[in-house]
């Protein structure tokens, strides 16, 4: 068949390198879990790790002392943790998004890629999760914020957009884990048929919950994967507008405004584009992927980082628009207030990394040079996180009545606590290339097949 | 005629899907009924070759969803108005615009726990153990290897005349399935 | 690695960003180098209804990565856990006995009595109050304190007291935590060792005999202020007993000026006392009479009596203000001008001469206008009889001798000016006193020095030398009785704690000479002892108790029938009948000519420097009150320390930004200290003032700010001449409440002339067509998804009181007394300085000062901005788990134990009136281990917990209150029977609380007028809370108020400002 694999897909480049057959690609794939890590395995891992113990030790601290060792204050009642964590929820929509939104698209390069991407954005969902939690005055009561059965009677304020985020966050979490599992049943029963370790056969095999292949199972298996890609579609698009809404339904001046929810979900696919970008480079470069996980991948990805990139860049526009159309005076003082007052250096952050890099991707050199590649995802995400630095920090800094006015500054644990997170983020990863396949092993073989047609 | 009790089937083993697919469908005519084809990836058409329609599994997700959604909105109605009705920010008890996120987000979570448990059940998994197993070489089934079960309990079942069968459909290799 | 290093490496780290933002090349220190050439460009092209802002976001510049000065101070205030409870009782028991004394039956405070049966009166829970008195430099303001079990835990002022009618000021209200301050000295110390009262008394014992042979020669007594009539009797006495010993005075913020002013024009020693109830026009020479004098808080309530328009009749009184330094009544006044200490006695010769006061001469003010004088001369002639004109502490004698002859010219005499008997033991020259004390001790004249309270050692002027000569081997034996270890008590022989007024018992004189029997209303906590057992020790009466002391005083006075009825009614009114000072007939003896001694204060030429008492610690008194340091300053809004004021102009020439260090030179004396840029500041004219420094306040004050009295000239205590300014190039972190003083042309205050106001009371809504109206909170006719309209609450049960509050803008003067009303009444906890610079601080209710105009000289606006308490409130929508709620009767509730502290409310409030716990500052800023401040506590209100957040609320424990006391009796709750804390202390009224659903409640009526509004209304929050604007009333032929728009000498927010306001020009 390998001679018919030759044909090429849509965009002149191969999803898929020529000449694999059903067995190549299966035996590399596990191979990179049943065989022992590259050191470059062991020196990241040490890295995430490190990372995450500096976030235990601040988060120690933390919940030792009190928020007051962060820099947030009044009126900046909001500040790091909270921009962490809509850079995370951002991140985290990635994943669902190429292997549903794409799936339903019937896009098959996403084949190669949804797996870690789906890994990465339940990692990063996780880290996002930790921070509305570690911001609050008294952590130790989170589930406050929950409806459950108590003596008082009490409930939680469904009113309030954080409630919201609490159900969409959470709901998010758990189908997109229910997607990725499914996604692993089959390549858990072809590790479990592979492995000769007993601890892993047991193990795997009981992730596989007994799957053989079935031609009924598989039809079903199939039905219900549609189903969750069709039920994760807009779920992804409702989780970061309702975090758009946290904002969207404050009246606070520079969040009060209808764009946010299309524009935050625009922002989040871009910067979680970005973030797989970030770490498909080096991944198929140190396990020698490039099979799999060709630049016609690479290329698409930079293209949607151009569309939702440039989207941002429009949302940015429309904002100062709406300033200026509105004829609000609070609303104009903070859109100028953001280019020129304390913290322009962050709007115009914004607008360089976001709105204008990205640009960069309309050469098509650049979108296949995998150096350019990894530098401008990694501007991607610094810009996303200054974004919502400047939503966050710049509105709240000058409101309404002048007397209350007041910088804002961090300290050094705003920085030991993003810092941590993503430690934890790295750590998750690693473990996760270390013990699961991270290109879904059966739909190479669909596609190697398909390909043979 | 008699069926050997210690028999739960008839494997056969083939190298290409097409194969497979061209097997299932000759078994199909020749009338046999309790069989089940394995493939490394969801082979087009098989099922249907296997004689097998159609899942309920869409209708199962739909209730579940409805009933998350359903359940979210009277939870909400139930909190903010009976349960717990008290003056927030001067907005009416029933403020329903302020209600659709977490319906929305609640018939989501029903609708895909649905599909997930659904599948499952309707798989009748997990089960670990299945006699198919049985067979060393069906672990290619999670690689590159296409098979042909053909159960004992299928009335046109007969050791004999089925292995001959399925040795006429040109496959690697014929395996007896021990239960 | 300490979380500061971590916030300045954070901080640079962004400033960093900053400055390479900056394309044009600015400095992130902003305000380093202002752009003066555009700032007056602008300034002359004004135009329009504009505001200007401050000159520099503090917080913008890089002076935030100064290392901050104060790992966070350690506060009185707070503490950790409850008293224990033997502590608790005795201390509790002992206070009952006095609580007792109601009854004039008086348990010897040695015999504890355990708390086993219940005294009546005292029901648990239910405070009683005891009338008593406070006094600052020596003049009584009377007071009823609240005592909780026997612990005082809120003082308010007494409505039968002269000098109080019921208000109080922030010192007033500040005092009770200073009683429990656990720094407070507790033991008598001996040559920095601890020592037994009985050993003091043998070792004094020692030294009588001696001293009586000699007719008392070398017995010094050093006092403060003494209006006590007990105490000078006891010293009348000791004087009697022994001739050659002398008694002398001094008091750091004291009244020489105006006692040497009264004897220039009329020969003797006579009170002014003015009746501002009954002036139409009121001129002050550089005087704030509305704070810090005696009787202020009285002078405050009759001066604004005068101009409440909101009341109906739309009468005002006018005031003109020439002041050095900006006060509180240059902030109120219609007419304000900023000149030089120096120029204000030509300008009142000038007055008295246009007046047609003879010896007067014809002097002519530098730089002020003709116009100007001839508005004040013409307002003055048109109101003989009705005006005042009144001259400052600070001024010399001359100009207060000029302000009689003038008052005398209008005969305003015996209308509203009365001339009375000195309040005063015994008038004297403080300054000759002390000086005359210090060569004394030079020459070794001295062998016993008895320092009866005051601190000496720290607030005479360095270069005086008491300190100096009190160390030195002549003053053979120096005694200090005060309430700390302190300067003083450190550099003497004994010391001996000295108790608390509201531990003591003593009487003293209000500014009009009515006289108050202090009672105390618990037993010394630290064994303090009081100045009149001292005397009575010297007078050979040892162990004589100050009760028994005060009432054979009394008895003398009163005679011995019906004595007890008169006790009695005396203690409990908290004033003595009949006590006020005798008018006196005095004749104006004063040929205008300027005595030799005020000659050399004119002396010379050069920068002037003005010496002012501080608006938070006064002379340094209060330095260890952790409330008061953390008051922001009235006009300022500085705390925790005292900085230079200087003038915009000064800061241009001399090119300082807020927060420099300058070098001062006065009279050859140096001072380090940073400038703080003033609006409204005069020209060559820089202020400091008194009472920071201190190097033993105790654990609050110690190290906090720059010592003035180093550098106040012996001369001339108030202002001096020739003063040398030197930039040093060093910086220090200066910490505001308020970073930004511009309402960036936003309807904050609303404001106007009373002129507008009579021509139509509705002129507000002219240029805001929604305001002060039943709709206010609906200017816009906005779509709603919710069937009812105005998305107001359907469901609302009606309910018998819908609570509200109108605060008006016209009487507020910002003295500041009701910022710790709240803060005692609610538990507030302080934060400290570095927690301030953060903007974390906690107090609930602020006052906003806004500047409009002439960055010279501009308008000032003080808004005191509490929880406004929205029918809409943002504040609760977002709040996920419902911590805060409305309740059945309009309030916003705060339900602390739900809080989770997601801050979340605070950032939706567009009145940022939410404190948030960011740490445990009930833990966290305790003294390690003093758990006597416990005993301050309020008990019907929660002390918060870290993590959670609180604000305003409306005083709901009065309510509640309230709500049970009319419920036992099944009535309706009176108007004016709730007093929200702030309200009670107000010394103007400005804030009036009560149910909106009562017609003929004030606050109901108050919220008709046309002057009402709510702040931020067009959000549609609908505050329960709104403001009524404010009100001036300019003279005729004078620019009304000011409206010229300044920039900001923030290069940033020039910017901005520029580009807002080409935008509405491209409109427009």
């Amino acid at each position: 068949m390998s001679d018919h694999a030759t044909t090429v897909s849509r965009g002149g480049l191969p999803v898929l390198k020529p000449g694999h057959t059903f067995g190549s690609v299966t035996d590399k794939i596990s191979s990179i879990v049943q065989t022992r890590q590259p050191k470059s395995w062991w020196f990241g891992f040490a890295v995430g790790f490190t990372l995450l113990m500096l976030f235990l030790y601040t988060t120690t601290y933390l919940l030792a002392t009190g928020i007051g060792i962060w820099g947030t204050n009044i009126p900046t009642g909001w500040a790091f943790p909270i921009i962490n964590f809509v850079w995370w929820i951002g991140i985290g929509h990635a994943g669902t998004f190429i292997s549903a939104i794409l799936l339903l698209l019937k896009q098959e390069w996403r084949t190669s890629i949804n797996r870690f991407a789906e890994a990465m954005t339940l990692f990063a969902v996780s880290c996002a999760g930790l921070f509305p939690l570690l911001h609050l005055g008294r952590p130790w009561v989170f589930y406050w914020l929950m409806p459950y059965p108590n003596t008082m009677d009490l409930w939680p304020q469904f009113r309030s957009p954080l409630v919201w985020d609490v159900f969409a966050v959470s709901t998010y979490a758990t189908v997109s884990l229910l997607f990725w599992y499914v996604g692993l049943i089959p390549d858990m029963a072809t590790l479990r048929d592979r492995t000769q370790n007993r601890f892993a056969q047991i193990v795997y095999g009981m992730l596989a919950m007994g799957w053989r292949n079935s031609a009924r199972h598989w039809h079903r298996y199939q039905m219900a994967y549609l189903l969750l890609a069709g039920l994760a579609t807009p779920l992804v698009l409702s989780v970061h507008s309702i975090v758009g809404m946290d904002f969207a339904v404050a009246i606070v001046p520079g969040w009060h405004s209808t764009i946010f929810p299309p524009y935050f979900v625009a922002g989040a696919i871009f910067s979680g584009f970005a973030m797989v970008v970030t770490l498909t480079v080096p991944l198929r470069w140190l396990y020698g992927l490039q099979d799999f996980v060709t630049l016609k991948h690479l290329d698409n990805m930079a293209k949607v980082m151009l569309a939702t990139g440039s989207m941002v860049g429009y949302g940015y526009a429309c904002e100062v628009f709406y300033a200026y159309y509105s004829g609000n005076p609070f609303e104009r003082y903070i859109a100028i207030d953001r280019m020129l007052g304390g913290y322009a250096w962050s709007y115009w952050g914004i607008v360089i990394c976001n709105a204008l890099a990205p640009q960069l991707f309309w050469v098509r050199a650049i979108r296949r040079n995998v150096i350019w590649l990894f530098v401008i995802s990694l501007i991607t995400q610094t810009g996303m996180w200054l974004e919502r630095f400047v939503i966050i920090v710049t509105s709240l800094h000058r409101d309404f009545l002048p007397s209350a006015w007041h910088m804002y500054y961090p300290t050094i644990w705003d920085f030991t606590e993003f810092l941590g997170s993503i430690g934890l983020f790295l750590t998750l990863f690693f473990l996760f290339i270390r013990f699961l396949p991270m290109i879904s092993i059966f739909e190479l073989r669909e596609l190697v097949s398909d390909k043979s047609e | 005629m008699e069926v050997p009790a210690d028999v739960y089937g008839l494997m056969a083993e083939f190298e290409t899907g097409d194969a497979l697919l061209e097997a299932a469908k000759r078994a199909h005519e020749a009338g046999y009924r309790q069989m089940d084809g394995f493939s490394p990836f969801p082979l087009h058409g098989l099922s249907e070759a296997l004689g097998f329609r159609r899942t309920r599994l869409p209708v199962v997700t739909l209730i579940g969803g409805l009933l998350g959604g359903g359940g979210a909105y009277f939870m909400l109605w139930y909190a903010c108005v009976v349960s717990y009705p008290i003056n927030i920010g001067g907005r009416p008890l029933h403020s329903w615009p302020a209600f659709i996120p977490i319906t929305f987000e609640l018939s989501v979570l029903g609708a895909s726990f649905a599909a997930l448990f659904g599948m499952l059940a309707l798989n009748g998994l997990p089960r670990p153990y299945h006699p198919v197993f049985n067979v060393p070489e069906f672990v290619r089934a999670s690689r590159d290897r296409f098979f042909l079960v053909i159960e004992a309990r299928d009335p046109a079942f007969d050791l004999a005349g089925t292995r001959q069968f399925l040795e006429g459909l040109k496959p690697e290799k014929v395996f007896e399935v021990l239960p | 690695m300490s979380q500061h290093d971590g916030e300045r490496a954070s901080k640079e780290l962004l400033a960093g960003c900053m400055d390479d933002a900056q394309a044009d090349g600015q400095t992130a220190c902003g305000a380093r180098h202002y752009d003066w050439q555009a700032i007056r460009a602008r300034l002359s092209a004004a135009s329009g209804r504009e505001y200007w802002r401050s000159f520099e976001q503090l917080a913008d510049t890089a002076a935030f990565q100064d290392y901050l000065r104060h790992e966070f101070p350690r506060q009185a205030g707070e503490w950790m856990d409850a008293v224990g409870r033997r502590h608790f009782l005795k201390l509790m028991a002992a206070s009952l006995g006095l609580a007792g004394s109601m009854g004039c039956l008086r348990q010897p405070d040695e015999k504890i009595v355990p708390y086993v049966r219940q005294p009546e009166e005292v029901v648990p829970g239910k405070p009683l109050y005891f009338a008593t008195a406070m006094t600052l430099g020596g003049y009584a303001t009377g007071t009823l304190v609240e005592s909780q079990l026997g612990r005082p835990t809120k003082i308010e002022g007494n409505p039968d007291h002269p000098a109080s009618l019921g208000a109080t000021d922030a010192f007033t209200q500040a005092a009770v935590l200073s009683l429990y301050d656990p720094d407070r000295s507790q033991t008598v110390m001996h040559r920095e060792r601890i020592d037994t009262w009985s050993s003091f008394l043998s070792a004094l014992a020692a030294e009588l005999p001696a001293l009586k042979s000699r007719q008392g020669r070398g017995l010094r007594i050093l006092t403060e202020t003494v209006t006590s009539p007990t105490l000078a009797d006891q010293l009348r006495a000791l004087l009697e007993a022994m001739p050659e010993a002398r008694w002398h005075q001094y008091e750091p913020c004291g009244r020489d000026n105006v006692r040497a002013g009264a004897k220039l024009a009329f020969g003797e020693y006579v009170d002014t006392i003015y009746r501002f109830d009954r002036a139409d026009v009121v001129v002050s020479l550089d005087a704030d009479f509305l704070w810090g004098m005696p009787g202020s808080v009285r002078y405050a309530r009759d001066f604004v009596d005068r101009r409440r328009v909101a009341g109906g009749d739309a009468r005002m009184n006018r005031l003109f203000v020439f002041e050095s330094t900006p006060g509180l009544a240059g902030a109120i006044a219609d007419h304000r001008l900023p000149i030089q200490p120096s120029e204000v006695k030509p300008l009142a010769r000038a007055l008295a001469g246009r007046l047609g006061v003879e010896a007067a001469g014809s002097d002519m003010p530098a730089n002020v206008s003709q116009k100007l004088l001839e508005a004040v001369v013409s307002d003055l002639k048109a109101h003989r009889g009705a005006s005042i004109v009144i001259a400052g502490d600070g001024q010399p004698p001359l100009v207060h001798a000029l302000a009689h002859a003038i008052n005398g010219q209008l005969d305003n005499v015996g209308k509203t000016i009365e001339y009375v008997e000195p309040a005063e033991a015994r008038p004297e020259d403080h300054a000759a006193s002390i000086k005359a004390l210090v060569d004394d001790m030079a020459a070794g004249e001295v062998d016993l020095l008895v320092i009866l309270e005051g601190n000496p050692a720290y607030n005479t002027p360095a270069s005086l030398g008491f300190a100096k000569h009190l160390v030195n081997k002549r003053v053979k034996l120096a005694v200090h009785l005060s309430q700390h270890y302190d300067e003083t008590s450190f550099l003497c022989h004994w010391h001996i704690p000295a108790a608390h007024f509201l531990e003591s018992w003593g009487d003293a004189r209000a500014f009009d000479g009515t006289a108050s029997i202090v009672q105390p209303l618990i037993a010394p906590l630290y064994g303090g002892r009081t100045a009149h057992e001292l005397m009575s020790v010297l007078l050979g009466e040892a162990d004589q108790a100050t009760f028994e002391t005060l009432q054979k005083y009394w008895r003398k006075q009163i005679g011995e029938d019906d004595f007890g009825r008169f006790w009695r009614k005396a203690v409990h009114d908290g004033v003595v009948p009949e006590t006020k000072a005798p008018a006196r007939n005095v004749e104006l003896s004063f040929d205008g000519r300027t005595p030799q001694a005020e000659e050399q204060i004119f002396a010379g030429g050069g920068l002037e420097i003005v010496f002012t008492p501080d608006p938070t610690v006064w002379d340094g008194r209060f330095a260890n009150n952790g409330w008061l340091q953390e008051l922001a300053k009235p006009l300022t809004k500085l705390t925790w320390d005292n900085a230079v004021y200087i003038s915009p102009r000064l800061a241009e020439d001399e090119q300082l930004a807020n927060g420099d260090m300058v070098e001062l030179t006065v009279a050859e004396r140096k001072l380090d200290v940073p400038v703080w840029i003033v609006p409204g500041q005069a020209d060559g004219v820089i202020s400091l003032s008194l009472g920071y420094g201190r190097s033993r306040a105790g654990r609050v004050g110690t190290g906090v700010g720059f010592d003035a009295y180093a550098i106040r000239p012996t001369h001339a205590a108030w202002f001096a001449k020739g003063v040398e300014l030197k930039k040093t190039g060093r910086r220090y972190q200066l910490v505001v409440t308020q970073d930004h003083h511009s309402m960036q042309g936003r309807d904050v205050v609303q404001f106007g002339t009373l002129d507008d106001f009579q021509r139509d009371p509705n002129f507000l809504l002219a240029d805001h067509p929604s305001k002060s109206r039943e709709d206010s909170h609906r200017p816009f006719d906005l779509p709603s998804l919710y069937p009812d309209e105005k998305g107001s609450f359907p469901e609302r049960k009606e309910t018998d009181n819908a609570w509200g509050m109108v605060i008006d803008q016209t009487a507020c003067i910002g003295c500041n007394a009701c910022v710790i009303a709240c803060q005692a009444e609610n538990n507030t906890p302080i934060v400290g300085k570095e927690q301030v610079s953060r903007g974390r601080e906690m107090q609930w209710l602020r006052i906003d000062r806004y500047y409009v105009g002439d960055i010279d000289n501009p308008d000032t606006y003080f808004q005191p901005m509490l929880c406004v308490q929205c029918e809409n409130a943002p504040c609760e929508l977002v709040c996920p788990v419902g911590a805060t709620v409305h309740s059945s009767e309009g309030l916003n509730q705060m339900v602390y134990n739900r809080c989770v502290g997601t801050r979340y409310c605070s950032n939706n409030c567009p009145y940022k009136v939410r404190r948030f716990n960011f740490l445990n500052y009930e833990a966290f800023l305790h003294y390690d281990t003093e758990p006597q401040l416990a005993m301050l506590r309020n008990p019907d209100v929660t002390v918060r917990s870290r993590g959670v957040m609180e604000k305003c609320s409306f005083c709901v424990q009065r309510i509640q209150e309230a709500k049970i006391e009319a419920h036992k009796v099944n009535r309706p709750i009176a108007d004016g029977e709730v007093l929200t804390a702030c309200q009670q202390a107000c010394p103007t009224r400005a804030i009036v609380f009560g149910n909106l659903n009562d017609p003929d409640s004030e606050v109901a009526r108050l919220k008709k007028s046309p002057l009402n509004y709510g702040v931020l209304a067009e959000l549609n929050t609908r505050p329960r809370t709104t403001h009524l604007a404010r009100l001036r009333n300019p003279h005729p032929d004078l620019a009304a108020h000011q409206t010229g728009d300044t920039p900001s000498l923030d290069p940033r927010d020039q910017k901005i400002d520029k580009w807002l306001k080409d935008l509405e020009g491209g409109e427009t």
